[in-house]
């Protein structure tokens, strides 16, 4: 069963080729903020996550995904109830 | 911190543009010479990057229609039509268009854009799911913002994805509707529409094909590419816009589907714009019927994309997959795009500079777009200019 706690890990890894090097990521890491993601990285980042997770992510809920930890949450609700 | 802060990066970014020559985003076009040509920065100047495929919009019989509109019928129609009424002319152009495609119900708006978000919005509700190509044109993602309906990205052009996609969907599927469109606008190829048609009747799915750039580029009758692939009557809904072979402005939706109809009760984009000026309405029903009566428009169109095409391709330029009217040049980054773009300006070319994220893949291009109207003077300079700089810009 996807949680939280065991999808960070594999976001980390995912999220590794969009960080700059040196940089840490944490659950509360910003994806525009501080990875300085622009609108094609996010759009780049979303589609390697559906390929991982086999989920669609509706671009309805791509606004609500800020954080590492919003990222996560939406990926295991899309998990449990795909689109 | 105030409301303006957030253009800051906009602010930087053009400063950036502009420190390389003029703002292409700002370029006037003082005089209008021919659909082909204009005067720009006093310079007389070779409009390759117009999208007037068939170049109509000087064409004297649309302009006597024009005219004639003008002074029976006024300037304007000071309203939408929901609260205005419609003119008999809007009627008369919505059945052209339905006689045209073959179709039950056609809807006319008012910009192609507005085709766009008045069909999306509407079509697909709460509880239903759109997918679009992922390379589909900026009005298509607006329209689907403006309805409730979730909305899904496939990968450009690619079928399996799609068919993914749909898979995941389940009983939803049935509640989908897929956008695609006749010619992507950027890159100038095409959708595999037999396969999208295949995948969309087995999920039992609609389909909406946005026919912008190949209305009267594809297809013997030049239809598009619903027509050119023989599935029109597997397309639910072909949107189309007036302001590119038809060589005037507005928008329309037709479908085989009665229900059509039902949008002008609904559809925001339809109810509360201001309808078509009737010298608008004028050239566009004439531009319609010179497009059907004159193929010879669309062979002289389609010999010209292969000229520059080749011509294009013998420099060394990466180009889209596929020959058509849009042949758009990748070069390698923004900067060499600006300067490149600059350089042909002062040569007296024009073509559309785009730049991402406005391009899919982040690509930098020098987008251009053929007309029946070019000659093959015009072509063969244009072909010169770009690799003249295109020596230049190596070294």
């Amino acid at each position: 069963m996807l949680n939280q706690e065991n999808l960070l890990p594999r976001l980390y890894e995912i999220l590794g080729p969009f960080t700059k090097e040196g940089r840490t990521l944490n659950p509360e890491t910003q994806l525009v903020a501080d990875l300085g993601l622009d609108s094609m990285q996010v759009m780049e980042l979303l589609s390697t996550i559906e390929d991982d997770f086999d989920i669609s992510v509706p671009l309805n809920i791509v606004p609500e995904m800020k954080t590492v930890n919003d990222l996560a949450d939406q990926i295991s609700k899309l998990v449990v109830s795909p689109s | 911190m105030t409301l303006f802060e957030k253009f800051k990066p906009i602010l930087a970014a053009r400063q950036t543009i502009l420190e390389q020559g003029i703002d292409p985003f700002k370029l006037v076009v003082q005089e209008v010479i021919s659909p082909t040509e204009a005067m720009i920065n006093d310079r007389r100047t070779i409009l390759a990057g117009t999208n007037n495929y068939l170049g109509l919009t000087f064409n004297p019989e649309c302009i006597e229609a024009a005219r004639e509109a003008l002074g029976s019928q006024g300037t304007g129609t000071t309203g939408s039509r929901m609260a205005n009424g419609s003119f008999a002319s809007h009627v008369a152009l919505e059945r052209d268009l339905a006689d045209f495609y073959r179709c039950h119900s056609a809807i006319v708006f008012s910009t192609g854009y507005q085709a766009n978000l008045g069909i999306l919005s509407t079509i697909a509700g709460s509880g239903d799911v759109i997918l679009l190509d992922s390379d589909s044109h900026a009005s298509i993602y607006d329209g689907c913002r403006l309805g409730g309906a979730e909305v899904i990205r496939f990968r450009h052009n690619d079928v399996s994805n799609l068919e993914k996609r749909l898979t995941r969907l389940g009983e939803r599927a049935s509640r989908t509707l897929i956008v695609v469109e006749g010619i992507y606008s950027m890159l100038g190829d095409r959708a595999p529409l037999s396969a999208i048609v295949e995948i969309k009747k087995r999920f039992g799915a609609c389909l909406v094909v946005d026919e912008a750039h190949s209305l009267g580029v594809l297809g013997p009758g030049g239809r598009g590419l619903a027509e050119e692939a023989k599935l029109e009557e597997d397309v639910d809904f072909i949107v189309g816009t007036f302001s590119k072979s038809l060589g005037s402005t507005g928008g329309f939706c037709v479908s085989r589907h009665q229900e059509l109809d039902l949008l002008r009760y609904v559809s925001r984009p339809y109810i509360f714009s201001a309808s078509l000026c009737p010298s608008v309405v004028a050239s566009t029903r004439c531009a319609l019927k010179v497009l059907q009566d004159t193929p010879a428009l669309r062979e002289r169109l389609w010999k010209n994309s292969h000229e520059l095409y080749a011509g294009l391709q013998k420099i060394g330029f990466t180009l889209g997959p596929e020959i058509s009217p849009v042949i758009a040049a990748t070069v390698p980054s923004k900067e060499y795009a600006v300067a490149f773009w600059n350089g042909l300006i002062e040569s007296g070319v024009y073509v559309n500079l785009m730049l991402p994220p406005a391009t899919p893949s982040g690509l930098s291009l020098l987008r251009c777009s053929v007309s029946a109207a070019h000659s093959s003077e015009q072509l063969a300079y244009i072909c010169e200019v770009f690799k003249g700089l295109y020596e230049k810009l190596k070294t």
